[in-house]
């Protein structure tokens, strides 16, 4: 049995990371992460684990790479600035296959930009700030509870995957206090922990080049580098339906119009519906749950007849670029500044594309 | 055949079918001889267990030095070597971890994690292997290239006094350190024993020739067996580290105080009396 709590989306965040059985934490004070690490120190401790506070983030990520492939599951929290330190050892995470949860609390950028204030800018640099092809799976989480659930979801992706998976939220989510329900022990799936693989009395090569399935480095070999790293992107890219999820509602009677974000910014948009419905506007609602892989086929299908996509988020219009792909008339509404997109912007907005 | 090379390497490596990225005359195969020999030795007169042991290297060229051994091994990412290290060592405090880096990932790239690995007292084994300069790049200037010396990177001369990384752990509180020579085999191979057996932070810095960049252009000997007799030449033994036109070699300091890991085990056994976590 579990319990109901008041709590804070950082202390969500850390006690749905405990669950899931992270034991080590590695991390470097930034706003607005600060209170991950803080209730991290205070909790990790009394469960059997270790809290570091690192001299940078580049030591944070590199330990919890260490910790990972020695024992524990292990995570680094951090915001945009120390996102951008660490995006070389989230690189070197998914070449050396080791599973990690990497949490970015975005706020405001670029460079130290705006420290106090939510904002969705991130949602490009998950997908793509390491360099080198690669293919990565981030979570965004739409309120406390689901900062809770995915936290587990996210370490339960990285261990099936082997792979570093980010859980992108923002100021706002990670500072709102909201009632929660938090399980009892087995109540919720958590899978067992994956340590590099040895051979008879052979221990393990983890090699952060390019490599065979021995470890042994293949960088200068364009056969085998290509084989190596089809290999990587496929494990995510030939699962995207099995990875990731979304929420649809008000489909049943096929909106021609859909409102579509993901994060804080899904709740202005279930509002900014919910207000256009009461006034007879026939508006249909999806919430990403999982922004990368961007989960085409399931969009595709919940918004099939629709003509228009209004995308609401807090950057200059990122994720709405990924919706024009898939050939859909879209609207951006981009929002800068570090305000939440408020629910009347977004039904004026749709109020204008419909008449 | 040589019975180490049985028991220490990976088949691929013992059968022939995989060879080291090594130039020929370069110091870095002498050092993973070193290491192994001090290894069986310790096995034989200590029954040290190398079952626990893992290896974290840097990037350079004395980031390949392990790879041909059976051991647990870690290439990071260049200069986070200490940071990974650090990471295995926390969670696996009874294991035995070893760094091989060079002087730019060490002492450049990854300077800071040196500083703070020291002052946290992490029982890591560092074997530094100095070669004066950037080798897997084409010989480019390092931190530890003396002034006025000609790299590719300081055409008209290096502008840069060295770094004298001994005396920087020295002075940082490092347990255990020492700088020997690799023409110095018996004394190379004395001190990797003494590393491995001491408890806490150690820093043993190696010397190390690289005929191709920094024999031809910092030295100005190309020959091996000529650039190791002019380290023998411009080195002299002594308690107290000094990188200058002579370079001091020797043990510097050895002695015992409470280690990262220690510590940190002592805090989450206190935070557990307190009564266990709560979901």
């Amino acid at each position: 049995m579990g319990k109901y709590s008041l709590m804070m989306g950082s202390e969500a965040l850390v006690r749905g990371a405990i669950y899931a059985g992270i034991r080590f934490y590695a991390g470097y004070p930034i706003t607005p992460a600060t209170e991950v690490a803080e209730y991290m120190a205070q909790l990790l401790p009394r469960a059997g684990g270790i809290f570091v506070q690192t001299e940078d983030e580049l030591a944070a990520i590199n330990m919890a790479i260490g910790a990972s492939v020695a024992k524990w599951k292990a995570m680094v929290a951090t915001s945009g600035p120390g996102f951008s330190l660490m995006q070389e050892g989230i690189g070197h995470a998914i070449n050396t296959e080791v599973p990690l949860l990497i949490v970015d609390v975005q706020r405001g950028g670029p460079s130290t930009g705006q420290p106090t204030m939510p904002s969705q800018q991130d949602v490009f640099q998950a997908r793509y700030g390491s360099h080198g092809s690669y293919e990565i799976i981030v979570l965004s989480p739409g309120n406390v509870q689901e900062l809770f659930y995915l936290t587990i979801d996210a370490v339960n992706l990285s261990e099936q995957y082997r792979t570093p998976v980010i859980l992108l939220t923002e100021e706002i989510t990670a500072h709102l206090w909201e009632k929660i329900y938090v399980p009892g022990p087995g109540e919720y799936p958590v899978l067992p922990h994956a340590t590099p693989p040895t051979r008879g009395d052979e221990g393990f090569l983890l090699e952060s080049q390019l490599h065979d399935e021995r470890g042994y480095n293949v960088a200068n070999d364009p056969e085998l580098s290509a084989k190596a790293l089809w290999r990587l992107i496929r494990k995510i890219r030939d699962n995207v339906d099995k990875i990731s999820r979304i929420e649809v509602k008000y489909f049943d009677d096929e909106p021609s119009v859909f409102i579509a974000s993901y994060g804080c910014s899904a709740r202005s948009a279930l509002a900014a519906v919910k207000m256009l419905r009461q006034d007879g506007y026939k508006v249909g609602f999806l919430r990403l749950i999982t922004l990368w892989p961007f989960p085409e086929n399931t969009i595709r299908n919940a918004v099939r007849g629709a003509s228009t996509v209004v995308v609401p988020e807090m950057n200059s219009g990122y994720i709405v670029n990924e919706f024009r792909l898939l050939g859909l008339n879209v609207v951006s509404v981009p929002k800068l500044g570090g305000e939440m997109p408020m629910p009347e912007e977004v039904y004026s907005i749709v109020k204008g594309v419909l008449s | 055949m040589n019975p180490l090379i049985q028991n220490y390497l990976r088949s691929e490596y013992a059968q022939g079918k995989r060879r080291t990225i090594f130039c020929p005359g370069c110091g870095n195969g002498i050092i993973l001889g070193y290491f192994v020999r001090a290894i069986d030795e310790l096995k034989r007169e200590d029954g040290f267990d190398d079952s626990k042991l893992y290896i974290v290297t840097g990037i350079g060229c004395s980031g390949n030095i392990p790879v041909p051994l059976k051991y647990n091994i870690i290439r990071a990412l260049h200069g986070r070597a200490l940071s990974v290290a650090t990471g295995v060592k926390l969670v696996r405090p009874d294991s035995e971890v070893v760094v091989f880096a060079g002087d730019g990932d060490l002492l450049s790239i990854g300077g800071n994690h040196l500083i703070h690995t020291i002052r946290r007292n992490v029982g890591i084994k560092v074997i530094l292997v100095n070669n004066m300069l950037y080798g897997m790049t084409g010989g480019q200037v390092a931190p530890t290239t003396p002034m006025e010396a000609i790299t590719h990177t300081t055409p008209y001369g290096n502008p840069e006094p060295p770094l004298d990384a001994c005396k920087l752990a020295v002075s940082l509180g490092a347990t255990y350190v020492a700088r020997w020579v690799v023409p110095l085999a018996k004394q190379c191979i004395q001190s990797i024993k003494e590393l491995l057996l001491h408890r806490g932070f150690g820093l043993l810095e190696c010397l190390s020739q690289c005929p191709v960049y920094q024999g031809r252009y910092v030295i100005g000997i190309d020959r091996p067996s000529k650039i190791m007799d002019y380290y023998l030449k411009i080195t002299v033994v002594s308690d107290k580290p000094s990188y200058g036109d002579k370079i001091t070699i020797g043990k510097f300091v050895d002695y015992e105080r409470p280690t990262y890991e220690e510590i940190m085990w002592s805090i989450v056994n206190k935070a557990r009396e307190g009564g266990n976590y709560e979901a």
